[in-house]
């Protein structure tokens, strides 16, 4: 066999490789949608967003109780974790860029980024849970901002160092100062990421459910106290697809489905401001 | 020193490819060296008046003194020493790595971006030094602009992107705002083009408008001196003829400096030509006397085309 033979079929085998495994990463993920859709849907109807979620052994209710608490605690969790992210991830990439100090600080994001997030839920239950004596909202809240923060961080400062060193030299050069460089220019310049970055974070927290059990908990009644504990989607599904009753676990499927439905307009959402916003980002 | 020819096409073993193109455009040139040529005498001529400080040009601008400098250990500038002149347009010529650049950033003391980069000696700005670490370099980069070599237009409207600058250095109205802007445009021989679109992103723009963007935006803060580095390495043939004219018109005005690597272009747009070759300033005259009878045996190989 000659050499440009040899070449070719590797580059053929690569390919079809590649090819196979993509096919398997997308008949999985199309597996589950397809499930989650047949599942789901059928829970549909207008009191799944009036009702509350029903006691055992009734009939019918509904989730409004768990999406409330789902989108206030993600909310909250968002609006403490994604500005400290932000910031730390500017630090990283624009003041601290070759610091020590940076470096340990980049060390330990990565190691949080991968801890167990029933962890974190472990450690705000000291921390939160057990000075208060009693679950609450605001602490699943908190530890959702723990779960967010190092995914921030680190797509924040890995947008900011796509940004190109003679754009924000060009503006030194004009006689700014490193943060005006930095809210002028590398943040509009870096945009879209770090929009997608937030959007990864926000989807992140929206389907934790290991930290609520030792946070938020659950409620089956409605409540707006964030001192008290908070129906959320996560352990509503946690909670009713393990229980024994169809009502329960029809109602687990359409929040699994819920969830899913909501990441997927934020999303697209996000595409589509991203897009409009920045005409110019799109020929990069 | 003394080094044989050999020994400088070991150490700079990127320079043939250079050495060709300067070779092409010489070509180019002589095929019609009427701009060159109409250009030249006058503007050497005017020079001389000004280097002997009788010309209108005004005084001495810019004053290195015992210039070094280093990136960490590496001593990339060696005693430099020169004056530049003011509204005359003074070109740094050499092969790469021969400090232009690096000569050219510690004017505006845009080093100081990176740690390690040091610079000893005085840099006098109409006698005041600008080394000093006292010196507010905000301050100082409003009367010292620079252009890049890459267009780098900011992620904003054409207005914007002009007006940048000009917000941070003052308050001023909408509508003198407004005209800066125009103004600023029209010097970079930009405003015609753009005058329809200044609510487009920057980003949107060709090449060689992106770079006349550049331009407009660093004028419109009104410095007083101008430094360009390589502002035509990234931009066609057309596109650089027109930042040329843009330049001569901006002679008028400012003190300016430019680092170039097409020898063609400092012959054209410049009054005084610096050639520097590993760090040091070799040799420093009227552009005329640089291209036809220089002092130096290595500025004249360079110019030739011998070596770099």
């Amino acid at each position: 066999m000659s050499r440009r033979t040899v070449r070719k079929l590797t580059n053929v085998v690569a390919l079809g490789l590649s090819t196979v495994a993509t096919a398997i990463g997308v008949v999985f993920l199309a597996a589950i949608l397809w499930t989650l859709f047949k599942d789901g849907l059928a829970g549909f109807s207008r009191s799944l967003f009036t009702g509350m979620t029903p006691p055992p052994g009734s009939v019918g209710g509904g989730l409004l109780n768990a999406i409330y608490g789902s989108v206030v605690m993600t909310v909250l969790g968002t609006l403490i974790g994604a500005p400290v992210g932000m910031l730390a991830g500017t630090y990283l990439a624009e003041y601290g860029r070759n610091t020590r100090l940076a470096m340990v600080i980049r060390f330990i994001n990565d190691v949080l980024l991968s801890a167990p997030s029933i962890i974190v839920g472990l450690f705000v239950y000291e921390l939160v849970v057990v000075p208060m004596g009693h679950f609450s909202a605001i602490s699943g809240a908190i530890a959702l901002a723990i779960i967010a923060m190092p995914v921030v961080v680190r797509t924040t400062e890995d947008m900011l160092n796509l940004v190109p060193q003679g754009m924000k030299d060009a503006s030194t050069a004009l006689g700014a100062y490193p943060w005006r460089t930095i809210t002028s220019i590398a943040y509009p310049a870096a945009r879209s990421g770090m929009v997608t970055g937030l959007l990864l974070a926000v989807a992140r927290i929206s389907g934790e459910s290991a930290p609520m059990i030792f946070t938020a908990l659950n409620n089956q009644f409605w409540s707006t106290d964030l001192r008290a504990p908070m129906a959320n989607l996560p352990m509503v599904i946690f909670q009713f697809a393990l229980s024994p009753y169809g009502n329960w676990q029809q109602l687990a499927w359409s929040a699994a489905l819920l969830i899913t439905l909501t990441i997927l307009l934020l999303s697209i959402i996000a595409r589509v401001a991203v897009s409009r916003f920045s005409p110019g980002a799109r020929k990069r | 020193m003394t080094r044989s020819p050999g020994a400088i096409y070991i150490e700079l073993p990127g320079q043939s490819a250079d050495a060709r193109d300067g070779r092409g455009d010489a070509s180019q040139a002589d095929a019609g060296p009427l701009s060159a040529s109409a250009e030249l005498p006058a503007s050497a001529d005017r020079e001389r008046r000004a280097l002997n400080g009788h010309g209108r040009e005004g005084g001495v601008k810019i004053e290195v003194r015992h210039l070094d400098f280093y990136y960490g250990a590496t001593r990339a500038l060696k005693d430099i020493n020169l004056t530049l002149q003011d509204r005359s347009i003074t070109a740094f010529i050499g092969p790469s790595g021969c400090g232009k650049s690096t000569l050219l950033r510690v004017l505006n003391r845009m080093y100081a971006l990176y740690p390690g980069h040091r610079a000893t000696g005085e840099v006098l700005l109409d006698g005041e030094s600008i080394l000093s670490p006292a010196i507010d370099v905000a301050a100082l980069r409003f009367r010292v602009g620079m252009v890049f070599q890459k267009p780098t237009p900011f992620p904003m409207s054409v207005f914007d992107n002009v007006a940048f600058g000009v917000r941070l250095a003052q308050r001023i109205s909408r509508r003198e705002l407004a005209d800066r802007v125009e103004a600023a445009l029209r010097d970079a021989a930009l405003w015609e083009e753009v005058k329809d679109k200044l609510s487009q992103d920057g980003r949107s723009l060709s090449g060689g408008q992106q770079q006349r963007l550049c331009i407009a935006r660093t004028v419109a803060v009104q410095p007083e001196v101008l430094l360009f580095d390589e502002p035509t390495a990234a931009l066609d043939p057309i596109s650089t003829l027109r930042i040329e004219e843009t330049l001569q018109s901006l002679r008028e005005r400012y003190c300016i400096a430019i680092v170039t690597h097409n020898l063609q272009q400092a012959a054209r747009v410049s009054s005084v030509t610096a050639f520097m070759y590993l760090g040091e300033l070799i040799e420093v005259g009227p552009t005329e006397q640089m291209f036809t009878t220089p002092k130096d045996r290595r500025t004249d190989d360079y110019v030739t085309g011998r070596f770099g």
